[in-house]
């Protein structure tokens, strides 16, 4: 006697502990596997780009703060950069080294939250994100003698740094860059050839190459699948191009290419902090700016790679005090456009750990 | 280094292709009218030469008398890329919708009609996205008064 | 409304949508004015001077200090309250790493993000699936009163307090983690002044 089944409907919501965020998304399942997924977002939309058209050009930094709020650093220079491109204004040369560490330092803080979150949900159920937390403390910690906030910095300015790092923050810098490394090597120990993290992430969510590039996809998304396009070498920004350091790739595109790129980034980020802490120079760490500017008429986009992908500022003058139209090419919605794709076909527990691996921030996507 | 292509070639080159598509053109990018916007596009991305694959963003700006919409285009090969805006009345404001080319503008166009209200066509699902069906008006245009 | 759904669906997206849109229209037009803060522990002491009995002490040093937070994180501050409830800031030694994602099985809400209008009518379901007794922290500005994205009130919402009631408020953009444990240290002296015979 065949089996008969039957679709039905499932509705993964928003507040569910697993999902990153408030993500919602509709299944339509066929026993376990996914027959169909609908993702529907928007629970998290604060009206970013409509609040920044009534605020001055330096006051939108505390708002680009809070878009990709486990990576605030790089919101803050990508947008400081794009106004910079703007005005043609010339920003100093150490606080680019500044820039260039700070980014660093968060690329890695965040990769751990990402892997500690992609781990979680693979089943290891709290050990390896409480260690990865621990790592990222002592980040908190160099950040917050640097801004004077945890999570939120509102660090940078147009035209270079708001200010000096003070005289612990690089002897201290050095300590963690001498015991990081082995913290990774003992992540890969555990981790590495764990048979229940390659039987349930290998193979699993695979994203092929064309798909990638016709969906947008950017940062270790695109890399796991083969493409080498990291924005640092291809279009390099603020002094990349001083540094030497690899770009990690993968060959299958599926989620445990995407969770050893993130890895080995971690890695080249460390050997570009300590380039950078060689070479930097002393001097002003911020351009003459006056408080309420006006750059000339004109519309820039600017795009930085931040560690969840290609981040970009739309930024539209009109001469006034504040911007007339700011667009935010967010790297976690556009990565998302390939999820349903991803998805069909496999399991529901497949679906989280598929998710997880994308390694999406809500206020991203909604913005 | 990423090259921006200048678009006044550009322009000129599509000029000679599509007589009677472009607007306007100058170093950073160029205008198509929008009935012109899906053939140029796919001319873009088939042509070896340009082969723009990677869409980078799309966006939408209300200026007071009409509406802009601006593709920004990559090609990861060749490693250069191009900005290309078409315009679109603002009462009537309907556009055709590129997701057939480049999967990425499924979402943002969705986006653009959700805050701005510019319809694409072509669209298999237009529908809000982040904001909740049955939201008075469109956020984002500059005569929205706040609900 | 527009083009029909494509996909192989079981049941009617535009459907769900327009009534999820009704569902949130009527929300905001029945919170216009903020929830009045529960502040009936102030009432008893001063007013009627009833004095806790000792099955009242021991009851509220349990719940005081065995309080599981139910899962609702929208923002930025979900991360300070993960820091919070990791091995750093330890919440364990508070009684409450058990982070619950079903309401039935929670006493405690910690909001942690800003609300929008959207997710609202998801909240005030999750509140009302909470078993008494129950407490609500505000956590951050944008819990408080909307915060930095108040002037977008098309679309966030000005506060928890307009669509639940509020115990405890903790202030800062995010909160520190030591400021949250102060913020709970607050909430467990106020549990230890309820008495179980005039809880509502």
């Amino acid at each position: 006697m065949a089996l008969r089944t039957e679709p039905f409907a499932l509705n993964i919501g928003p507040a569910h502990p697993s999902t990153h965020g408030v993500f919602r998304m509709r299944a339509t399942l066929d026993g376990e596997v996914i027959v169909d997924l609908e993702p529907v977002f928007g629970y998290l939309h604060r009206g970013v780009e409509k609040l920044a058209e009534q605020r001055t050009y330096t006051g939108i930094i505390p708002l680009t703060d809070r878009l990709d709020y486990l990576a605030s650093m790089s919101n803050n220079m990508a947008y400081c950069m794009a106004v910079e491109k703007l005005t043609e204004i010339k920003v100093p040369e150490r606080a680019l080294y500044l820039r260039v560490i700070l980014s660093e330092l968060q690329r890695i803080a965040s990769h751990l939250v990402a892997t500690g979150a992609f781990l979680n949900d693979c089943g290891a159920f709290m050990t390896p994100i409480l260690y990865m937390l621990r790592e990222r403390e002592k980040i908190l910690d160099l950040l917050e003698m640097v801004s004077g906030q945890r999570l939120t910095y509102n660090y940078m300015r147009i035209g270079g740094v708001s200010q000096d790092v003070p005289a612990e923050f690089m002897p201290a810098l050095q300590k963690f860059m001498a015991q990081m490394p082995r913290f990774i090597g003992e992540y890969e120990q555990l981790l590495k050839e764990n048979e229940v993290l390659i039987a349930r992430s290998r193979g699993v969510g695979i994203l092929s190459k064309e798909m990638a590039i016709n969906s947008g996809a950017s940062g270790p998304v695109l890399r796991a699948s083969g493409v080498q396009w990291d924005l640092r070498k291809a279009d390099p920004y603020a002094i990349y191009e001083r540094f030497e350091f690899d770009i990690p790739t993968g060959e299958m595109g599926d989620s445990y290419d995407r969770y050893r790129v993130r890895i080995e980034e971690m890695r080249q980020s460390l050997r570009i902090i300590e380039q950078a802490v060689k070479q930097i120079p002393d001097g002003p760490v911020k351009a003459e700016v006056p408080h309420l500017f006006h750059p000339p008429r004109g519309e820039v986009y600017v795009h930085i790679e931040a560690p969840k992908g290609e981040l970009g500022f739309y930024v539209v003058s009109d001469n006034s005090i504040t911007p007339y139209r700011f667009h935010v090419r967010a790297p976690s919605l556009i990565n998302l456009t390939a999820l349903r794709e991803m998805l069909i076909g496999w399991k529901i527990a497949d679906a989280i750990i598929i998710f997880g691996s994308i390694d999406i921030c809500m206020g991203e996507v909604d913005r | 280094m990423t090259i921006a292509l200048s678009g006044k070639e550009i322009a000129d080159k599509i000029a000679e292709k599509f007589p009677g598509s472009i607007i306007d053109s100058n170093q950073s990018y160029f205008v198509v009218k929008s009935e012109s916007l899906l053939p140029v596009a796919m001319y873009l991305k088939d042509t070896p030469d340009y082969d723009f694959k990677y869409l980078n963003y799309v966006t939408a700006v209300d200026f007071h008398d009409r509406f802009e919409a601006v593709y920004q285009m990559t090609s990861l090969e060749r490693n250069h890329s191009i900005v290309m805006k078409t315009t679109c009345p603002r009462d009537n404001p309907v556009l055709p919708s590129v997701v057939g080319l480049w999967k990425t503008a499924d979402y943002q166009e969705r986006e653009i009609y959700d805050l701005m209200g510019i319809r694409f066509e072509g669209h298999p699902n237009m529908r809000r996205i982040v904001l909740w069906d049955g939201f008075p008006g469109h956020p984002l245009r500059k005569d929205f008064n706040g609900a | 409304m527009e083009v029909g759904p494509v996909h192989r669906q079981v049941y009617s997206e535009i459907e769900i949508d327009r009534a999820e849109g009704a569902a949130i229209e009527a929300l905001k037009a029945r919170s216009v004015q903020p929830i009045r803060d529960p502040d009936r522990w102030l009432d008893e002491e001063l007013k009627k001077n009833i004095l806790l009995t000792s099955v009242d002490a021991v009851i509220n040093w349990a719940r005081s200090n065995s309080l599981w937070p139910v899962v609702c994180f929208p923002a930025c501050c979900a991360f300070e309250f993960i820091t919070t409830a990791a091995s750093r800031f330890d919440i364990s030694r508070f009684g409450m790493e058990i982070i619950r994602a079903s309401p039935r099985q929670s006493d405690l809400m910690i909001t942690a993000g800003t609300l929008t209008w959207k997710m609202a009518p998801n909240v005030r379901r999750i509140y009302d699936q909470m078993p008494e007794p129950k407490w609500v922290i505000a956590m951050g500005a944008c819990a408080i009163s909307g915060g930095i994205f108040a002037s977008a009130d098309y679309a966030v919402v000005p506060g928890y307090n307009r669509i639940i009631p509020v115990d405890v408020y903790v202030p800062g953009c995010p909160p520190r983690p030591e400021a949250l444990l102060y913020g709970i240290q607050m909430l467990q002296k106020k549990i230890k002044k309820e008495s179980i015979r005039k809880r509502q």
